[in-house]
């Protein structure tokens, strides 16, 4: 049992990396990787929201959303899964406000370190798109914590290897034009095909 | 406003302050779903028509909008409209609509979006703001085009799913793979900068450059 939920972490990890094969949080991906020390505090910040949010919509779209989901409540016709969009971003705003207030009150120096990232993080696609994908996946609740972990533990890996690479790139002598976001964006495309050589492992 | 300061909100994002390749925003759509100019095409429509209603709408409720809660009411006008173009596009185009699978929804998080709303829409007029909306949106529009046809047109020898190149070309794999599409943006973006030179940026420290020690001649060095 423990070995298929280490399968979807590891896979979630690797193989479907969620920045490097599923293209998605881009945009925080290329704009905060110029130094280590950010990109590793805002793969933590991603990685917390992610493992909550993730199993968050998983129970509301299992018991609230889906197609006669709603039998408990004496509705088993319905099906709102129209507004499926508009709910999950309201968990994952609602999630990063509370989780905002709470690591203020009771961790504070997490708190801080994290800084402006914590509420940037509501409008990161790889949140959403790890919620959108999971529906798709058809996940059971237990298998989205591991599913939404995954997710995370990837951007976060991919974002602080590619902070490494830009780092080092300092001292090297790129075209002018090139310089900055070009150059960022073709070393963005040389480790995704480096990623691509997990595709043919199969667990 | 003049109708000079109008065009100028209409025509800059299209290349100089094009969202993909200089304000870095709305690039997770950019790479996905370009393999295909169909796709592409509706695509672009899709986030085209959301970015410049949203910024309408915005604009017009923007001095009701308290700014504590302000993010929220922005995201319920994206998520509504982005919903009516998944549900239009489910009904009038089953196909394509399973082929963006989640794009679609990805735009509500499209930055292109919630940024054109927050920098702009906030402040300015409607008419105004559904301007900038539509020029945003035009600009991604002509990057993901561009991609989009470098990547059929060389990787599969098709445009549009019509047949171009005829049978001598084999299929270029390395084109069709969605990594490709970083490296032909990061080429348009080199070649955007080439014509725009104050879009390169500064280097965050200057290298010395090298120098033979001034006192050592040919002989001494071996060479």
């Amino acid at each position: 049992m423990f070995e298929h939920y280490l399968n979807i972490f590891i896979n979630t990890v690797f193989i479907e990396n969620i920045a490097l094969s599923l293209f998605l949080g881009m945009c925080t991906f290329l704009a905060i990787s110029k130094k280590i020390d950010a990109a590793f505090g805002l793969g933590i910040a991603v990685i917390v929201v992610c493992a909550i949010t993730v199993p968050l919509n998983n129970l509301i779209y299992n018991y609230v959303l889906r197609e006669g989901a709603l039998t408990w409540a004496g509705l088993p016709n319905t099906n709102l899964e129209f507004v499926e969009l508009i709910s999950y971003i309201g968990v994952i705003a609602a999630a990063v406000q509370i989780l905002e207030m709470f690591l203020d009150k009771y961790i504070p120096a997490l708190y801080n370190a994290l800084g402006v990232f914590l509420p940037l993080i509501t409008v990161n696609c790889a949140i959403l798109g790890a919620s959108l994908f999971m529906v798709e996946k058809d996940l059971m609740f237990t298998e989205s914590i591991a599913y939404g972990l995954g997710a995370g533990v990837g951007w976060a890996m991919a974002i602080v290897i590619l902070a490494g690479i830009r780092e080092k790139l300092k001292y090297s002598d790129i075209p002018e034009g090139l310089k900055g976001l070009g150059m960022t964006f073709i070393i963005v495309g040389l480790m995704s095909f480096g990623f691509m050589s997990f595709g043919g492992i199969s667990l | 406003m003049s109708l000079k300061q109008y065009r100028e909100v209409l025509v800059n994002p299209l290349i100089k302050e094009n969202p993909i390749t200089l304000q870095i925003l709305g690039i997770c759509s950019a790479l996905a779903v370009t393999s295909n100019l169909n796709v592409t095409l509706i695509m672009c429509i899709a986030l085209t028509s959301v970015v410049s209603l949203s910024n309408l709408f915005i604009s017009i409720i923007r001095n009701y909008i308290p700014s504590s809660v302000r993010i929220i009411v922005q995201m319920t006008i994206i998520a509504t409209l982005v919903i009516l173009v998944d549900e239009l596009l489910k009904a009038y185009d089953y196909e394509t609509s399973k082929k963006l699978s989640v794009f679609v929804g990805l735009i509500i998080t499209n930055c292109i979006v919630m940024g054109r709303a927050e920098a702009f829409a906030m402040k300015e007029k409607p008419f105004v703001s559904f301007l900038d909306g539509l020029g945003n949106g035009i600009g991604y529009s002509l990057i993901l085009i561009g991609v989009a046809f470098i990547r059929e047109l060389f990787g599969a020898g098709t445009l549009f799913g019509i047949p171009i190149f005829g049978d001598w070309y084999p299929t270029n794999n390395l084109l069709l793979l969605p990594p490709s599409s970083f490296i032909i943006i990061g080429l348009f973006i080199w070649l955007i900068r080439g014509y725009n030179n104050d879009q390169i940026e500064e280097d965050d420290f200057d290298l010395s450059k090298h120098s033979v020690a001034p006192n050592l001649n040919k002989k001494e060095l071996n060479v």
